[in-house]
């Protein structure tokens, strides 16, 4: 199916946007938006980052999910409390696949739930000494824990209990990080707001714990990650990289990180960005008050790889330098030919994306790599600064959705007809049954590593067996022609 | 007879608990069955009955036993004067947790357990001063309190306090049964209380249902922990508590209310010469400003 030209995702826009009523038409029509490379700002387009309509099937989670699950969750070596009553903490338990080394139970503790577990005797009598209970259990079954966060869950903040007071105590008897993370749920419209309380969190109770300590011998060669959740081993295969052309990892925030990882941050010389959106906040920080730089980079497919090898590796020495083009060098061979082979069979398919976080963005030039082409995306949570920077990797005239609801995802699929949608796990199953190729984004559909060469290799692989899969050719009934069942979807809308 | 639910509300201090307490006793006395149901973490709402300091709770019980589910009715159901069914809320103290999901907790805790028998001829809720959260409307919810009664005197706060809680009533009547059922006045010996009372009943669409002069016997009462009525059952404190349980036995005056403006009320204020009439220039200016214009 050829692409759409400006004025037919206009006219998609506006029939899709028919059916609601006419508020609700209102505020959604500034959500959704015709990409146009030559605009330097996204707000000439888009609105993002406001609240989610009454009514709508929307796919954000909450300013919780957004501490816990995402920023603070994979610091391995620390206990994260669920502070509150016992869903949120199990239902979020070790769905990320953020994956570490370590003993789990012993010296890490990344994929156990640890809840507060809150009656209604604690919501009347507040949770304040239970949690300080939880606390010394804690230390005593889990001595080698580096330290407790507190994840607050809604009713923490309706009954005013002082989790600050109770972590300064706790910090004391036991000479550890204990921080408290003000992250109720119901806090912000989406998990965004979730990011930034837990880099607050990270900024008030843990970036300054080794100032004036300089016990920690530096080199000039030192970086830390930031914003790479080591999701199916992501940042594995983009630390060898980083290794490999001459810096020194010094931390990983967060995906198999450590507290010590956090607190020796502030010592190095360059701060690399991943996910732009959840820990731009502590790199700003880090910016202002410690004076180290930090820039955005991208591992997603062997262009982007090397693009941002070079750009991390202007910013250092000859030697880093020649590192990277040494790095890039030798892995061309192996990427080529991942290329070679799957580049065939992926050519001229059209993506559509709706994911959070940097994927809407990130991911594309790892489909171009492969001669596919991303013709939709947006984002969950995003805000105007993701935007801005997602005019000029995408195509002119495709589509551009914020907080897309579900109604409006599957129109627009019915229309554009793309070879492969990339989303969660709720969207999953209705373009499945669609008759749609379909890969889960937020965790790699149980695969991964995507990050780096090594992550190539992989992504390049699950897509053409996701894409390729003969299942596909058995999904409409025989007795139905192409035109006919095309009258279906068109008498369904 | 069919079982009368009934909400005391007011200002805070005004004086509800003591005017709960000895209205109850005083409708125990004419042959009723009551039970007062305290809505306020401080549990003081059946002292005077129990002749106790203070009574075991239910969201204290409730959280020495792990969970509400583990009570039973009689660990938290005292008798006391006159056989009077006696049952605190209770809740935290002051600065931490949630009082007003204390109060849901218990009340719906009683009515799981069946607290409100058929034996029954009158609840009394007695509920914290000001409805600060849904946890404190809870007793004028659906099929809860079908009464409420408002205790007030002839202070502006009072008053003011008096005419929010019919706000309050408006909400709920509108998508219930609760009517307001009048004004019971505990004197303050403002200047023409009563009949002040009595106008502000007549704004807001009820009445004055009784005027409780002041008597320094309801104070060496509280001191031994008694109602007056059982203290010093000759008293003419006493009376005035008999004439007020038999006014609202008989009560059959229940209505929406119609709650008035500010303005309104410092109209009525200054109609009864509470406040001069003044310069209205200068009402809401600071006294400096006042001064300096003048």
């Amino acid at each position: 199916m050829a692409a759409l030209t400006k004025e037919e995702t206009e006219a998609l826009i506006q029939e899709v946007l028919e059916i609601y009523p006419e508020q609700a038409r209102k505020d959604r029509a500034k959500h959704l938006a015709i990409n146009d490379q030559s605009l330097e700002k996204s707000n000439k387009c888009i609105t993002s980052n406001r609240k989610s309509q009454p009514g709508v099937m929307t796919i954000r989670g909450c300013a919780y999910a957004g501490s816990k699950g995402v920023v603070w969750g994979p610091i391995k070596d620390m206990i994260h409390i669920s502070h509150g009553p016992v869903g949120c903490g199990q239902y979020s338990r070790a769905g990320r696949r953020n994956y570490y080394v370590g003993t789990t139970g012993v010296n890490t503790f990344g994929t156990m739930n640890f809840t507060s577990d809150f009656q209604e005797k604690d919501i009347v009598f507040g949770g304040d000494k239970k949690l300080a209970k939880i606390m010394n259990e804690i230390e005593a079954l889990f001595p080698l824990n580096k330290g407790i966060s507190i994840q607050s869950e809604c009713p923490i903040g309706l009954i005013g209990d002082d989790i600050e007071a109770v972590a300064k105590k706790a910090n004391k008897e036991i000479n550890k990080p204990v921080v408290p993370v003000r992250c109720e749920g119901f806090r912000g419209v989406s998990q965004s707001l979730g990011h930034h309380i837990a880099n607050d969190a990270i900024r008030d109770w843990v970036l300054e714990n080794r100032d004036g300590d300089e016990s920690f011998a530096t080199t000039p060669y030192d970086v830390a990650v930031i914003g790479d959740y080591n999701i199916g081993g992501d940042a594995w295969a983009s630390r060898t990289l980083l290794e490999e052309m001459g810096l020194r990892v010094v931390a990983q925030w967060s995906g198999d990180g450590t507290i010590a990882e956090m607190e020796k941050t502030p010592k190095v010389k360059l701060n690399l960005i991943h996910c732009y959106r959840s820990m731009n906040y502590i790199a700003r920080h880090m910016e202002e008050k410690y004076k180290i730089p930090w820039i955005e980079y991208n591992f997603f497919g062997p262009t982007k790889i090397a693009e941002s090898l070079r750009k991390i590796a202007a910013l250092f020495d000859e030697t880093i330098q020649a590192g990277a083009e040494k790095v890039i060098a030798k892995y061309q061979a192996e990427y080529d030919a991942v290329i070679a082979k799957y580049k065939p069979r992926l050519q001229g398919k059209r993506v559509m994306l709706y994911v959070g976080g940097l994927r809407p963005r990130h991911v594309i030039g790892a489909y171009e790599d492969l001669g596919m082409e991303v013709v939709g995306t947006g984002y969950e949570f995003g805000h105007n600064d993701d935007y801005d920077r997602t005019i000029k990797e995408m195509g002119n005239a495709t589509l551009i959705y914020d907080d897309v609801t579900g109604y409006e995802f599957e129109e627009f699929v019915k229309r554009v007809q793309p070879d492969l949608i990339g989303s969660g796990i709720k969207e999953k199953y209705i373009f499945q049954k669609m008759g749609i190729p379909f890969r889960q984004m937020h965790s790699w559909d149980y695969s991964g590593p995507y990050h780096g060469y090594d992550g190539f290799a992989i992504f390049a692989r699950d897509m053409d067996m996701t894409l390729n899969n003969p299942c596909w050719k058995q999904v409409k009934a025989p007795w139905k022609t192409a035109e006919s069942s095309d009258v279906a979807v068109a008498a369904s809308v | 007879m069919a079982l009368r639910q009934c909400a005391i509300y007011g200002k805070g201090g005004i004086g509800k608990s003591t005017t709960t307490q000895n209205l109850v006793s005083a409708l125990a006395e004419l042959g009723n069955n009551v039970m007062i149901v305290g809505c306020d973490p401080k549990a003081d709402s059946t002292r005077l009955i129990l002749h106790a300091k203070a009574q075991t709770t239910i969201m204290s019980l409730a959280a020495e036993a792990g969970s509400v589910e583990d009570l039973e009715l009689e660990d938290v159901l005292k008798a006391g004067y006159r056989g009077i069914k006696c049952v605190e809320s209770g809740g935290p103290e002051p600065g931490v947790g949630c009082a007003g999901r204390g109060v849901i907790t218990a009340i719906n805790f009683l009515e799981e357990e069946g607290a409100y028998d058929d034996e029954l001829d009158f609840v009394f809720y007695d509920v914290l001063g000001d409805v600060v959260c849904g946890g404190f409307a809870m007793p004028i919810r659906e099929n809860k309190a079908q009464e409420i009664y408002i205790v007030c005197s002839g202070e502006m706060m009072a008053m003011y306090a008096a005419n929010n809680i019919a706000k309050g009533i408006v909400k709920y009547a509108n998508s219930g049964s609760v009517r307001l059922a009048g004004l019971i006045c505990n004197s303050r010996e403002t200047a023409r209380e009563d009949e002040l009372i009595s106008a502000l009943a007549a704004k807001i669409g009820t009445t004055m249902i009784h005027f409780v002069p002041r008597d320094n016997v309801v104070q060496r009462a509280e001191i031994r922990r008694m109602t007056v009525i059982e203290y010093e059952p000759e008293a003419k404190q006493a009376e005035e508590y008999r004439q007020l349980a038999t006014k609202i036995r008989d009560n059959k005056n229940f209505v929406i209310p119609t709650p008035i403006t500010m303005d309104e009320l410092e109209e009525l204020m200054m109609e009864f010469g509470i406040i001069d009439d003044v310069d209205e220039s200068i009402i809401g200016v600071s006294a400096a400003a006042a001064e300096a214009v003048a």
